[in-house]
């Protein structure tokens, strides 16, 4: 029985397996480490990239959606009403709002407490009326015609726009997305070159092995072959413990960044509440880390198919 | 089958020496060279241009028809498959069995591995090793490291076989036995190319002869039809 086991060579080796040797010559844990490193940078800049992205939608449709007008002496007349009443009624006849609501006295002095004390009522000051007005879409209502009917109604009337605020931090989220996708470049750049020096070092330690090959007529391809099969395997097992490192990291950053994803200070000042732990990632960095391993094996294949095919043309 | 018109071979293309020079001469399909020559004279040089690991420096060099200073590098390497080689120091894979040596040029031309193990083993005992098949080169003895790699030479049926001192390890009665295979593959039809010092062998099997010198040939003697 042994006799006929061994008759069927069970220790040969597979057709197309380790001709090279690269199983020793292409140290696993050294490159696989790097390239695990690089994937969890990676992970870490496109979690960046979606959540800035996310926060500047979110609070840009907040603050692009808002206005708030000032009516100067409220309680004077025009006309039959006072001039706060003329305004709201006025803002209530103007298509594209959706709420309007005046400010009560308690609120104006929440606002104007941090600025005057928490005597800020028994001032006696001349404080304009304060109107909330929130728009059903951003950029819905024409502003330089709201503010002639305002103006026409009770003279003196402010209508302050809150996108202003929304562009600034459309411009800063920009940034970080810029700044994001420029991290996310130079870490494959980072992880193409380590993967280039490691087949290099491959080369080198197996030179004589592949000039035989080469000299037996093993083509371009390959040779090439088997570096990429190997540095592949290599590659998408340092992605993906790449994406196993960088899961509980971006759990705990999105549960943290959860509130402020809700579009109001409200929402954003209560305390987080306990989800599912499969809800603390949204999809897209869910998939970012099934994809990681894949991105990662594609960045070794062809890194290595490169370099390969480039140095095998110093042969015939 | 091989056609050398002029053919120089120069290592450094900027200031070395020419380490062949205008070599013109031809071997027939189906014929058997003795390379002869000293030390230094170019043997190994030639046999490289033989076994397209270099093309030549100028001249024109066509082997099995084909343009080598003008192939591309797949033709080359198809060609490659049509080519045994046995070289001085043997170029055996250190990591692989003998049995995978042997098996490694069909593998690279993509012979399916049920085809493969019947001639490799039928091959291994030829040559007295199938008991040493999963033994891999650095355990084996020089001979029987020159006899794996004669049996990886010849397994393909190669068209062209060349041999760089092929019988340097080996005692008498191997490379008796070694020179009969040869000349079996050529009665076959294998042009068969050897590069020695060993006059005995020379005359014990009379051929056709090219001999080299400081890079040229000074000799050419054909004795026979081939």
């Amino acid at each position: 029985m042994l006799k006929r086991r061994e008759e069927e060579q069970p220790w040969l080796r597979p057709a197309g397996a380790d001709d090279l040797g690269l199983r020793r010559a292409l140290a696993a844990p050294l490159l696989g480490a790097l390239v695990g490193a690089m994937a969890f940078l990676a992970a870490l800049s496109v979690a960046g990239f979606l959540a800035s992205a996310e926060v500047a939608a979110h609070w840009q449709q907040g603050a692009g959606a808002s206005l708030t007008v000032q009516v100067p002496h409220p309680g004077a007349m025009a006309g039959l009403h006072t001039r706060r009443e003329a305004v709201l009624a006025a803002l209530q006849a103007t298509p594209g709002l959706a709420s309007v609501r005046a400010l009560s006295e308690a609120e104006l002095a929440d606002l104007l407490r941090p600025w005057l004390g928490p005597d800020a009522e028994r001032l006696s000051l001349p404080l304009p009326a304060v109107v909330a007005v929130r728009l059903a879409a951003p950029g819905g209502v024409d502003l330089a015609a709201l503010n002639a009917k305002l103006q026409s109604v009770a003279p003196g009337t402010l209508v302050e726009r809150e996108d202003i605020w929304a562009m600034r931090l459309a411009k800063l989220a920009r940034s970080l997305e810029l700044t994001a996708g420029a991290v996310l470049v130079v870490v494959a750049l980072v992880a193409a070159a380590v993967v280039a020096v490691a087949t290099r070092a491959g080369l080198s330690a197996r030179r004589e092995a592949i000039e035989t090959v080469h000299g037996l007529g093993a083509t371009d391809g390959y040779i090439a072959a088997r570096f990429s099969a190997r540095i592949t395997r290599l590659a998408a097992a340092g992605g993906l413990l790449g994406a196993l490192l960088a899961m509980p990291v971006l759990m705990g950053l999105s549960w943290l960044a959860m509130p402020f994803l809700r579009g109001s200070m409200e929402a954003a000042s209560a305390t987080p509440e306990e989800p599912h732990w499969t809800a603390l990632l949204p999809p897209e960095l869910w998939l970012l880390l099934v994809v990681l391993p894949v991105v990662t094996a594609g960045i070794g294949w062809l890194t290595a198919q490169a370099t390969v095919r480039q140095w095998l043309r110093r042969l015939p | 089958m091989i056609r050398c018109e002029r053919v120089s071979l120069r290592y450094s293309l900027k200031d070395g020496p020419d380490v062949l020079r205008e070599l013109s001469f031809e071997v027939p399909e189906g014929g058997f060279r003795w390379l002869l020559g000293p030390s230094g004279a170019g043997k190994t040089s030639l046999l490289r241009l033989l076994y397209l690991a270099a093309r030549p420096t100028s001249g024109r060099l066509s082997v099995l028809g084909t343009d080598i200073g003008s192939a591309s590098r797949s033709k080359l390497a198809l060609l490659r498959r049509r080519i045994g080689v046995v070289f001085q120091d043997f170029r055996l894979l250190p990591h692989l069995s003998a049995f995978d040596n042997v098996a490694l040029p069909l593998r690279i031309s993509g012979r399916p591995e049920g085809q493969i193990r019947a001639d490799v083993n039928e091959m291994l005992r030829w040559v007295g090793l199938y008991a040493l098949r999963h033994v891999t080169p650095p355990a084996l003895s020089g001979g029987e490291q020159q006899r794996v790699a004669i049996a990886r030479a010849v397994i393909s049926r190669p068209d062209i076989l060349l041999a760089d001192e092929p019988t340097g390890n080996l005692d008498e009665v191997q490379a008796q036995r070694l020179l009969q295979l040869f000349h079996e593959l050529n009665r076959l039809g294998t042009t068969v190319i050897v590069a020695t010092h060993n006059i005995g062998l020379v005359q014990d099997y009379p051929a056709p002869t090219l001999r080299l010198q400081a890079g040229r040939l000074v000799e050419e003697r054909v004795t026979e039809d081939a």
